[in-house]
């Protein structure tokens, strides 16, 4: 008998209004995976990722995380069962200093129930977990406020937040989009230690050539539906994949 | 010898604002100074003041606190138009208390400000998914409806009101009580909003998806928040229903909801403390100009605009910025 997947979509539907932002959408992801979504701008990747996380309701369809049918529960309870997210678009509290931005997942109930009871002081925690992501203890980055970090930091930061909630499956919304070649090389260090404690990871991301090099397999979206799944190298030999990201027969 | 500036807040605070490093007399006294200020002011206030003006103090009191609760929602990301609905739900309860049951006011304000805040809470919860302008629409319109049902179905004295209250037991325990209650909420709900729980509310104001994607029920936040600033203000209406020994649909008055806004934008939002400076300069200053009768709003008017185009972002940021950039002469070795 097959193990349950982690997670599995199962004919997943989304309209808004007359648009078809997902159609039939269909995969399983095994525990400990990578799998890349990718393809063209508007084909529905974010919204596949939000039905997932339960920040918008499918029109059809199920999501199951473990077994267990998680479609449509708000997003806070998601997260509490262990599947975090971050966001294409990082939004930190620019006022307040990076670390303090971590207070907010390490309120997290989720958190307060693995730890067995509260955190001494979240603060320290959060320089940890800080550190883990790059965020230099001696050079003070973590006490610098948000509005005064590059990019390279933010998304280390939206990074952080999610690996602090200690998730079994995180799903990353183009974390490597807006970065320089090597910030994205000291980041897949830190991704490919998430997957050696076993974490599964999905990874939205248009960097394919980065993306290929950890990525267990891909799947391929195209105006909501998907038109391709397996190895990196194979997927992008096929002909619609081709045809999806450069407009025509090749 | 050569002398040069410097600021006076570089020796005491040492690079985070939670670290600090205190070696004189002078240092403490500046760090001290800004919070013994409201303390000693209204002390001074209260043994100062003529009966007359000792009556404005309590009605500034009563508004301060009211901006204070403005000022928790909307550091939540709740913008209300309606205080006036939690300071009637708390004056129209302990004036029912008072006159049904004849409970005595030491009962009925304390009672009146939880299941104020209770009422008012229950009444927003099915709003509270509503975000910006919806939301605020609701809570102005909340209050206008009561007054007509009150004024309808002629309950608790109709348009007639409830008269005839206890009274409190001396004007003296009356200014004293309320400036205590105003103190603490002051003090202790800056340290709530400074706290790891008020960075939550604050979060859930600037990114609720984010703090949503914390795994955190944001309204269970939103709700506690809520409990919060309708207690508040609850409190206020029950107290000053004891005052004035009178509770009638005036309660709901828009003055209760309007003059706490501009309290808090005149005196700057977010830190509690601007919104009660504001209050201390709004409501003496309606009095002052009362002896222009009919013209004392437009004058009111002009203020508020002058100060908001002036001050945008309010005149205790204003003031915090300018203390903190005081500077002294120091010796150069």
């Amino acid at each position: 008998m097959e193990a349950t997947p982690l997670l599995k979509v199962l004919n997943l539907y989304k309209n808004f209004g007359g648009v078809q932002a997902i159609q039939n959408l269909n995969f399983e992801l095994a525990a400990g995976e990578l799998l890349g979504l990718i393809g063209p701008n508007g084909s529905g990747k974010t919204t596949a990722v939000n039905l997932i996380t339960g920040f918008v309701k499918p029109t059809e369809g199920e999501v199951l995380y473990r077994g267990l049918n998680i479609t449509g529960r708000a997003p806070y309870k998601i997260v509490r069962l262990g599947i975090a997210r971050t966001f294409q678009m990082v939004k930190p509290f620019y006022q307040l200093p990076a670390y303090k931005n971590m207070i907010i997942p390490l309120y997290s109930p989720r958190v307060k129930q693995m730890i067995g009871g509260k955190y001494g002081d979240r603060d320290a925690v959060a320089l940890d977990l800080l550190e883990e992501v790059g965020f230099e203890r001696d050079a003070y980055v973590a006490y610098k406020t948000a509005s005064a970090l590059p990019q390279g930091y933010l998304k280390r930061l939206e990074l952080a937040k999610a690996i602090a909630l200690n998730p079994d499956l995180i799903i990353l919304d183009e974390l490597f989009s807006g970065l320089s070649l090597a910030e994205v090389a000291s980041i897949v260090p830190i991704i490919e230690k998430l997957r050696q404690k076993g974490k599964s990871i999905i990874m939205i991301e248009h960097r394919l050539k980065e993306l290929f090099r950890i990525a267990d397999r891909v799947l391929v979206l195209n105006y909501g539906e998907k038109i391709a799944e397996g190895q990196a190298n194979e997927v992008m030999e096929s002909d619609v994949v081709k045809k999806a990201y450069l407009g025509s027969e090749v | 010898m050569k002398k040069r500036k410097e600021r006076i807040d570089r020796g005491i605070k040492a690079r985070s604002s939670d670290i600090f490093a205190l070696s004189s007399w002078r240092e403490m006294l500046y760090l001290a100074a800004p919070r013994l200020l409201p303390i000693v002011g209204l002390l001074v206030l209260s043994v100062a003041l003529s009966i007359y003006w000792q009556r404005v103090l309590l009605s500034v009191c009563v508004f301060a606190l009211l901006a204070i609760s403005w000022d928790i929602l909307a550091q939540t990301g709740m913008i209300s138009l309606g205080q006036a609905l939690f300071f009637g739900a708390g004056a129209y309860l302990s004036g029912i208390m008072n006159h049904y049951w004849g409970w005595p006011p030491y009962i009925t304000i304390p009672l009146a400000t939880i299941f104020g805040g209770l009422l008012c809470t229950a009444f927003l919860i099915p709003v509270l998914r509503l975000r910006g302008i919806f939301f605020s629409m609701v809570t102005l319109v909340l209050p206008l409806m009561l007054v007509r049902i009150i004024e309808a179905t002629r309950i608790f004295g109709g348009t007639e009101g409830i008269s005839g209250l206890t009274a409190l037991p001396s004007r003296w325990v009356e200014i004293y009580v309320l400036i205590i209650v105003l103190l603490a909420a002051l003090f202790g709900f800056r340290r709530m909003l400074n706290s790891d729980f008020g960075l939550i509310l604050k979060g859930i104001n600037d990114n609720d998806r984010s703090v949503m994607n914390a795994g955190i029920n944001i309204y269970w936040f939103k709700i506690q928040a809520l409990f919060i600033a309708s207690s508040i203000g609850a409190f206020a209406g029950a107290f000053l229903t004891h005052v004035y020994l009178f509770v009638g649909m005036p309660v709901f008055a828009l003055d209760y909801s309007i003059l706490p806004i501009a309290s808090a934008v005149v005196g700057g939002i977010g830190t509690l403390a601007g919104s009660m400076l504001g209050a201390f300069i709004l409501v003496p200053l309606s009095e002052i100009l009362r002896g222009l009768g009919g013209l004392r709003i437009v004058f009111y008017g002009l203020f508020l605009v002058v100060f908001t185009v002036a001050i945008p972002e309010g005149i205790f940021h204003y003031i915090q910025r300018k203390y903190h950039q005081f500077e002294r002469w120091v010796e150069v070795e």
